[in-house]
């Protein structure tokens, strides 16, 4: 019988330990001479919260996806993203330390949990596209398509950025990014010219995410890509008005809300845990 | 997702060893059971190359011809290369 109190000291029953370290651990985390500080943290959490929002979007999959070999896919997108989450959070944090929300003296949580954990919706500078509902398979695989093209592209600017530690984290990211992109762009062609079904759930899933998508500012090379995914899938893009995402500004949905409540309950209930 | 063919996967785990069977795993085609390979069986820095073969497409022997099969050669040490030293510094014998 192994007790809670037990789990919360003894590190031997957990493989990797229960002391996660600061993720810049011996990193000059010093701003370079010409880099705004307080813009490259402002950065640095807009990317964060993408990543650590459809990070939890993509975990809420385990266990219900529509395989096994699926169920661990989406996890194991889920971590990449949330690796690339802490770093970002950390980079924010150490880049421009009024970010951080303010805990007890005596808490232990660190800068990167602080503002995963302890900010509000309005605080998150995440884009809505990914805070929306899963919805079903289709709608996560288009949502992923969408999001990972994007974000490889923004990646690719970003390894000659003249912070060198947020351009290592870009070149580290890319290549996780890379197969975020070819995983769902291949079940996004292979669901569209599958069955029927599979097909109609393709269309309803890029009919509802298209406003969303189509109020980002995204590179033109994005376009290019998705173009090619969505020939070889016999998909049109359709012509919508884009919605308003004031999610750079912190005007999210009340999905995020129901996220949120989720993801930081625990961390909230326990101010001073350690984990 | 019963309908999806099973797949045989095999990882190769460092340069210079086998492909060695790791598992099986299901996917709809040739290309996503390499995803889900990578996915399922190499989580852990497993491998530097994976095989996938559809199941269907593997002949394999019977455990009933086990006797014409595999008898014959019992009986037949000298077959093994086992009377030669292996010098130490010979890996992966």
């Amino acid at each position: 019988m192994i007790n809670d109190a037990d789990l919360l000291v003894n590190d031997a029953h957990w493989a990797f330990g229960t002391g996660f370290e600061d993720p810049l651990a011996g990193v000059d985390t010093t701003v370079p001479e010409g880099v705004d500080a307080a813009g490259l943290a402002r950065c640095c959490l807009m990317l964060g919260d993408d990543a650590l929002v459809l990070s939890q979007r993509l975990s809420e999959w385990c266990s219900r996806a529509p395989d096994l070999e699926e169920d661990i896919a989406l996890s194991n997108i889920a971590l990449d993203l949330l690796g690339q989450a802490r770093l970002l959070l950390a980079r924010a944090a150490a880049a421009d330390p009024s970010l951080v929300p303010v805990l007890p003296e005596d808490s232990p949580v660190p800068a990167e949990d602080a503002l995963a954990f302890f900010r509000d919706a309005g605080q998150f500078r995440n884009v809505v596209l990914a805070e929306l509902p899963n919805g079903d398979f289709a709608e996560t695989v288009t949502r992923l398509l969408l999001f990972s093209t994007w974000r490889l592209e923004v990646f690719e600017q970003l390894v000659t950025h003249a912070d060198t530690v947020l351009a290592a984290v870009a070149a580290k990211g890319r290549k996780e990014l890379s197969y975020h992109r070819d995983f769902s762009a291949r079940w996004f062609v292979t669901l569209a010219r599958g069955t029927e079904e599979s097909r109609r759930r393709v269309l309803t899933a890029v009919d509802a995410l298209w406003p969303w998508w189509s109020a980002l500012d995204v590179p033109a090379e994005v376009d290019v890509v998705l173009e090619q995914v969505f020939a070889a899938a016999r998909v049109e893009r359709p012509e919508v008005p884009p919605a308003e995402d004031g999610g750079r500004e912190g005007g999210h949905t009340a999905a995020l809300t129901d996220l949120l409540a989720d993801m930081q309950s625990v961390a909230r209930a326990h101010p001073r845990g350690l984990w | 997702m019963s309908e999806w063919p099973l797949y045989e996967v095999f990882v190769r785990s460092k340069r210079g060893l086998n492909h060695v069977h790791v598992g099986s795993l299901h996917a709809p085609d040739d290309k996503l059971a390499l995803m889900h390979a990578r996915d399922v069986y190499t989580r852990r820095n497993e491998g530097v190359s994976i095989w996938v073969v559809r199941a269907d497409a593997i002949t394999a022997s019977s455990p009933d011809e086990k006797d014409p099969l595999f008898a014959p050669s019992g009986d037949k040490v000298y077959r093994h290369p086992t009377f030669y030293d292996i010098p130490e510094h010979v890996p992966h014998m």
